[in-house]
């Protein structure tokens, strides 16, 4: 029992493996980098990461990417909020179907929609915008918001309402200052995974765009410049891609243990 | 308030929920729906809310009709089984709830929440959240939320039947007070019939969504309209038994016969159905426990001071509560004797011949 620890410790330092030697990377020169093997930096340097801030082509990437992440988790919610509380609270001719059906959108692979929503938005002007690409990932996400927020509903007896109801308070008094409340915790974890999800999706975010709304995982894509291979560059992008994730997951860990015990997430 | 239903129907597809109902609960009155899970208890409730619509028949409010009004425009109160309150708020916020949406000024609030905190115990409390209290003071939460507006209609769905039995006991015993100086209706459902005893007031008693009877929680429990009322007004269950009266005697098949009382000297000879309290059954003999009903033990069950007794009868089964402890071996013989001055009898339509 006392070498318990042995093999979770084992197991992480394999998976932060590729994750150090990311972030080992982002503050070599690339000439060490191709240099040959060092373990940690010989030649310590934050160039890298001020080339990134500096750059417009670089950060404007962040901006883009954070905007229409942002704009994409904030519609997914609110559009799933009432549909999960119908999906929870109510019973009506082909409720289960339509719940299913909603899920099987998130089967087919984004590269099925990029040539549909490229046209579409394309015709309709939206191409190249940020609301494109928040809009595509609408569809995947509204499905999994939806689904998410059902679970943590269907958990709050409804009761709960018909108390709300008894005590005066009109249907969305109840629904904005009391039920939501009661669920932040199902929020909570289904914005994480819009957020999540918006994210990392690079093919149709790259496919509805060219340069206003470039994403960075795009601009990532971009390895080399009139100076060669910028391999120092592009694992400090890389490690400042993972810090929003990881940043978001601190705040939404203890929601997360919650919606699993829910058998939702 | 004086609340009043006409013909109140509820159905879900083909399903009869509420079968047509007509009750009058006068204002001030304390009203108990019995009836097991399932009878309707809740539907019921729902519907006298306003937060079911009722699919027939018509509710009025002191004369006024109210089927079709929101649960919002109603003077009405709730407090469930479950322990429903606002969990983000604390339990000031919540009973000061129903006052917030009314619009009643600041200091009001303050005052009235407090004295009903105070009524109920909670004083100490008010700044913490519903999850912080144990379950008997989410339960006085949520009252004190009913009780702090003046409803004209307080409904209260097995208030307590999710608490422990000592709880529950205190609570009960403060229940009559909370209501006494109020003009409202109190409707309280249970499924335990000792509960509607102690709580007095009028019974309606509540089968498969039917109001079987309705009058004095006393006289119902005395003279049970019919079998059924008499079924759900019973714990442990009544016992029935088909006897035939037939030459100015009375026989339960073989097994005993005794004299008719004085009421059923005029009704004519033929099958009825019998009913017996389990507590006018006891295995020794006593002051007019003079028929002795012999059988096989089926179960016997001892509770301190009480032992009850199953025993089987050809195809029926006898149930006997007494005092004192009296141990059968399951499988043996037993014999109880039965104090049929207390029997019901009813008529072939279930009804009760009156005595």
């Amino acid at each position: 029992m006392r070498k318990s620890w042995i093999v979770p410790t084992a197991y992480i330092a394999f998976l932060m493996l590729p994750i150090y030697w990311l972030v080992n990377m982002s503050f070599k020169t690339t000439n060490e980098i191709l240099g040959g093997f060092s373990l940690y930096p010989k030649e310590f340097t934050l160039d890298n990461y001020v080339t990134i801030f500096t750059d417009p082509t670089w950060y404007m990437g962040y901006v883009n990417s954070l905007t229409y992440v942002g704009i994409n988790t904030v519609l997914s919610v609110a559009v799933a909020l009432p549909a999960a509380y119908a999906f929870s609270r109510y019973r009506f001719v082909g409720d289960k179907h339509l719940f299913f059906w909603l899920l099987t959108n998130r089967m087919a692979p984004p590269a099925v929609f990029a040539l549909p929503f490229f046209q579409l938005y394309s015709a309709v002007g939206l191409f190249d915008t940020h609301i494109a690409v928040a809009l595509s990932h609408t569809l995947f996400n509204i499905p999994l918001a939806v689904w998410i927020l059902e679970g943590f509903m269907s958990g709050v007896p409804k009761e709960l309402d018909e108390t709300a109801y008894v005590d005066g308070h009109s249907f969305w008094g109840f629904f904005l200052k009391i039920f939501i409340p009661t669920i932040a915790a199902g929020i909570g974890v289904a914005c994480f995974f819009c957020f999540m999800f918006s994210w990392v999706e690079l093919l149709l975010a790259k496919t509805l765009t060219a340069v206003e709304a470039k994403p960075i995982a795009a601009t990532m894509t971009r390895t080399a410049s009139t100076s060669g291979y910028e391999l120092g560059l592009l694992a400090a992008a890389g490690t400042l891609t993972i810090v929003p994730g990881a940043f978001v997951i601190y705040f939404v860990r203890n929601y997360i243990a919650k919606g699993f015990a829910l058998g939702r997430v | 308030m004086t609340l009043e239903l006409k013909g109140i129907e509820k159905t879900v597809g083909e399903e009869v929920h509420i079968h047509p109902t007509d009750l009058t609960l006068e204002a001030g009155s304390f009203n108990i729906l019995l009836g097991t899970t399932l009878s309707g208890k809740t539907t019921l409730m729902q519907l006298m809310a306003g937060l079911d619509r009722p699919t027939g028949g018509r509710l009025f409010v002191d004369g006024r009709d109210v089927t079709g009004m929101r649960v919002q425009d109603r003077n009405v109160s709730m407090v469930y089984q479950q322990f429903i309150n606002y969990p983000n708020w604390s339990v000031f916020e919540n009973i000061a709830s129903p006052l917030r949406v009314a619009k009643v000024s600041e200091s009001e609030i303050k005052a009235r929440v407090g004295q009903m905190a105070e009524l109920l115990k909670l004083s100490a409390m008010l700044d913490r959240r519903p999850s912080e209290l144990s379950g008997g003071q989410q339960q006085r939460t949520a009252m004190a939320r009913a009780l702090v507006k003046d409803s004209g209609l307080l409904l209260l769905d097995e208030p307590l039947a999710n608490l422990d039995f000592k709880l529950r006991e205190e609570l009960r015993e403060e229940l009559p007070k909370l209501f006494a100086d109020r003009d409202c209706v109190v409707v309280y459902a249970t499924t335990e019939p000792t509960e509607a005893l102690l709580l007095g007031g009028k019974t309606a008693t509540l089968h498969e969504g039917r109001v079987t009877q309705f009058g004095t929680t006393g006289d119902i429990y005395r003279t049970p309209k019919d079998v059924i009322s008499a079924k759900v007004f019973s714990e442990p269950p009544i016992n029935t038994a088909t006897i035939r009266k037939h030459d100015g005697r009375i026989t339960l098949g073989a097994v005993a016969s005794w004299d008719p009382p004085a009421h059923l000297a005029a009704v004519p000879d033929g099958d009825y159905e019998l009913g017996l309290r389990p507590h006018h059954i006891s295995p020794v003999p006593g002051e007019g426990r003079d028929v002795k009903i012999a059988g096989e033990v089926l179960v016997t069950e001892l509770s301190g001071s009480e032992s009850t007794v199953h025993i089987r009868v050809g195809n029926e089964t006898w149930v006997s509560l007494s005092h004192g402890i009296h141990a059968f071996n399951v499988g043996a013989t037993a014999e109880l004797y039965a104090d049929m001055r207390h029997a019901y009898y009813f008529g072939a339509d279930g009804a009760l011949i009156a005595g």
